[in-house]
């Protein structure tokens, strides 16, 4: 079939799939723009930033499962994808990112609107194409999800000059991929299955630490049912939320610098720590040398090259996370250890989640309601900070695919148009989120698109009128001593939900919580709660720098 | 310690910066990196020298092979290997010290591949050492430029870092 590239590469989108994609159109990707016209089918979410764009695709590939798909022009559109390309390889989340170049004959010459985006990405991809013969596009788009959707999951850019867009090719669907070096490891090794098996029914107490990996690998099922098996708690990371039901007898929460004081007991003190689909992040580990000292350490990742990282490991399990979850509960026989269970429910009776409910409406309070209002049926989307952190700690997220949050860059900004791309991907639920009034305002151009788009999110403002997170930490390691994280002149966010003729709606004490809650939860198109809480807040617990994970301090 | 990579990686525009970004971003020192085409036309092949522990040379391995363009990673270091390097130097040779240079050349079975007015351009390939030691000896004379390859290297016997053996493998 006779068409031009730019038609051929939809084409493409369509043969895997997608019916959505997110952007913003430009000179150099004209040619892509135009032939959107012949397709219908395929819905384009125009933003109002590019980094909307990819952090909407971004949030879109964490609720499906599918592969995200955002594209830009050249040069400042390409650059404004970056943030939002970088914060999807933190944590792996498959994107295929196309932008504009400018024509093959200008490319090197410094011309209008022109950077070297591949170059420019080669840290934050998993791997990108710039193609400069028009009849190797179907391949590239091919290769793209291929590479992003499989192994370790991540962000592939294609970089189309305008020529090759406009070139007629003979259309064909390529079979081969011809990726010789190219090739993930599902199954874990044999092996080192009967291994982690043989520490799991000798461990007096094992506990198990799931990641971004679970979620990524669609392995809940997989890991409650290997919890349940063994009797082992379970903590999670950021990313890991949702991997495991939070009210779950054997849940104990978030791990690390701000997980509960119980969780962090748990791995200082087990004796296996199961790892599956995690990093060891320092944000977890803390102190890598002392994180679950008298541990033995199983660690499943489906990428090797996390296996040894950060910590010695004594049975590395290279593989799917969900595939090799289900090996070692092959032949693995029911255990529970009575003593090590015991000790788990004394710290969780000693050193609960608390916060100091009062007069003054509190974020924790706000995080619990909505829990409450939503029986945890709803996807929470959090931006960074305060927010995130007491949103991790207090929404208890039920399910994989329901708790979207900016992990491994922590990119402020990102909560909104991950919203968006969430809301999109799964349009039958309520999606919620939970930002700062900084970080909203990094991305709060974005409110045309949603309304624009008929999106009903439920924009929660946590609003200290201040950066509280960097607040925060000037308290405890600045001597109190605040520089440049106060807000003096916010908006007032509810006449700015009322420019776009949204609702918007402003709680300063408890009793207006729930009312005001419910009232957005049934009103339909964006609406905006905006939560006055004092600067004050801080998140506890939190573990000291320096200090011992399992020693932080409660507030 | 030293070790040395054979790394085949598919001749894809950007691989070398791909590969070379890699080391840098992640602070692995590279003591030499060569290239070129292998007996595949679309295959080069890295002689790539690295410097590090085995913790260190395990992540590197790790981290080039998620490289896509990246097909395959040998540590020959432990193995037995024949390895090159080819240095052309050009030194000072006024016709007094010439024959004192021929010398020199001949004991290294270096060549001389270029003679002016006051200088000459010396070949030598060998293995490190002896590369230092042709370098050492010509400094005397007084070296007005030097350039060398970085190593190449090949297993010895019936091993293998090629995309034939690799293909065998599957
Ligand atoms: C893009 C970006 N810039 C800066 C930071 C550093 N940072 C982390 S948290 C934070 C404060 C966030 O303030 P706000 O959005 O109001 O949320 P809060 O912590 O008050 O809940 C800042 C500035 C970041 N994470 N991302």
């Amino acid at each position: 079939m006779k068409m031009t590239a730019a038609k051929a590469l939809l084409q493409c989108l369509k043969e895997q799939g997608i019916d959505v994609v997110f952007g913003y159109p430009g000179g150099s990707i004209l040619p892509v723009y135009d032939a959107l016209c012949d397709f219908p089918e395929i819905r384009h979410v125009l933003v109002r930033h590019e980094q909307g764009a990819v952090h909407a695709a971004d949030g879109y590939a964490r609720v499906t499962g599918k592969v995200g798909v955002c594209m830009a022009t050249s040069g400042p559109g390409a650059t404004n994808l970056v943030t939002g390309i970088a914060n999807a390889y933190m944590d792996s989340v498959p994107l295929v990112v196309i932008t504009g170049q400018v024509a093959t004959t200008m490319v090197g010459t410094d011309a209008f609107q022109e950077v070297d985006i591949t170059g420019i990405t080669i840290p934050v991809t998993k791997h990108n194409y710039l193609v400069k013969n028009a009849n190797e596009i179907p391949l590239a788009v091919k290769r793209a999800f291929h590479i992003a959707s499989t192994g370790r999951p991540g962000p592939v850019l294609i970089d189309l000059p305008k020529n090759v867009l406009q070139e007629e090719i003979t259309y064909t669907n390529p079979t081969d991929l011809k990726l010789l070096g190219y090739r993930p490891t599902y199954k874990g090794h044999r092996s080192q299955i009967l291994n982690a098996r043989d520490l799991i029914m000798k461990a007096k107490r094992p506990l198990i630490y799931a990641g971004g990996g679970v979620v990524s690998s669609d392995g809940a099922k997989s890991l409650k049912k290997l919890a349940e098996t063994i009797s082992a708690p379970v903590v999670t990371t950021l990313m890991g939320i949702g991997s495991f039901p939070g009210d779950h007898r054997l849940a104990l929460g978030m791990v690390g610098l701000h997980g509960t004081k119980y969780a962090n007991k748990a791995v200082t003190e087990c004796d296996l720590l199961i790892a599956l689909g995690v990093r060891f992040d320092d944000r977890v580990a803390v102190d890598f040398k002392s994180f679950a000292p008298n541990a033995k350490i199983i660690h499943v990742d489906i990428d090797p090259a996390e296996i040894g990282k950060n910590v010695r490991v004594n049975v590395p399990l290279v593989g799917n996370v969900s595939t090799v979850i289900e090996s070692i509960l092959e032949n693995l026989n029911n255990k529970q250890e009575d003593e090590w269970l015991e000790l788990i429910e004394e710290w969780k009776a000693a050193y609960p989640l608390r916060y100091e409910a009062g007069v003054e409406l509190k974020p924790q309070f706000v995080i619990e309601t909505i829990r409450e209002l939503t029986n945890g049926e709803a996807i929470l989307v959090t931006d960074v900070g305060q927010n995130q952190m007491w949103a991790a700690q207090y929404y208890k997220a039920k399910g994989p695919r329901t708790f979207i949050s900016s992990g491994g860059l922590g990119t402020m900004g990102f909560g909104f148009p991950a919203a968006i791309g969430a809301k999109i991907g799964s349009p039958e639920k309520d999606v919620i989120l939970i930002t700062g009034d900084g970080g909203f305002q990094m991305n709060m151009q974005e409110f045309g698109t949603a309304m624009e788009q008929g999106l009903s999110i439920k924009i929660i403002i946590i609003n200290n009128s201040s950066l509280g997170m960097v607040r925060q930490l000037q308290k405890f390691y600045c001597d109190g001593r605040y520089s440049a994280i106060s807000f003096h002149k916010n908006p007032d966010f509810v006449k700015f939900a009322g420019v776009y003729d949204a609702l918007g709606l402003r709680v300063r004490e408890p009793g207006e919580l729930r009312g005001a809650l419910e009232q957005a939860l049934s009103t339909d198109g964006p609406v905006i709660v905006d939560c006055i809480i004092s600067e004050e807040e801080n998140v506890f617990p939190m573990v000291l720098s320096g200090r011992p994970l399992n020693e932080p301090i409660e507030g | 310690m030293r070790h040395i990579l054979a790394v085949l990686v598919e001749n894809n525009p950007g691989v070398l910066t791909r590969v070379a970004g890699l080391f840098s971003r992640r602070g692995y020192n590279i003591d030499s990196l060569s290239v070129g085409r292998t007996e595949h036309p679309n295959v080069s092949r890295m002689t790539i020298v690295v410097e590090g522990d085995d913790l260190v040379l395990e992540q590197v391995t790790k981290q080039l092979h998620k490289l896509v363009d990246v097909i395959k990673i040998n540590d020959i270091t432990s193995e037995e290997y024949v390895d090159r390097e080819l240095v052309l130097v050009k030194v000072g040779a006024d016709p007094a010290v010439r024959g004192e240079i021929i010398q020199i050349v001949d004991i290294f079975r270096a060549r001389i591949v270029d003679i002016g007015q006051r200088t000459l351009i010396i070949e030598c390939t060998g293995d490190e050492g002896k590369i230092s030691a042709v370098i050492e000896s010509l400094k005397p004379f007084g070296i007005k430029e030097l350039v060398r390859t970085g190593k190449i290297a090949m297993l010895r016997g019936h091993k293998f870092t090629s995309l034939n053996e690799f293909k065998e493998e599957e």
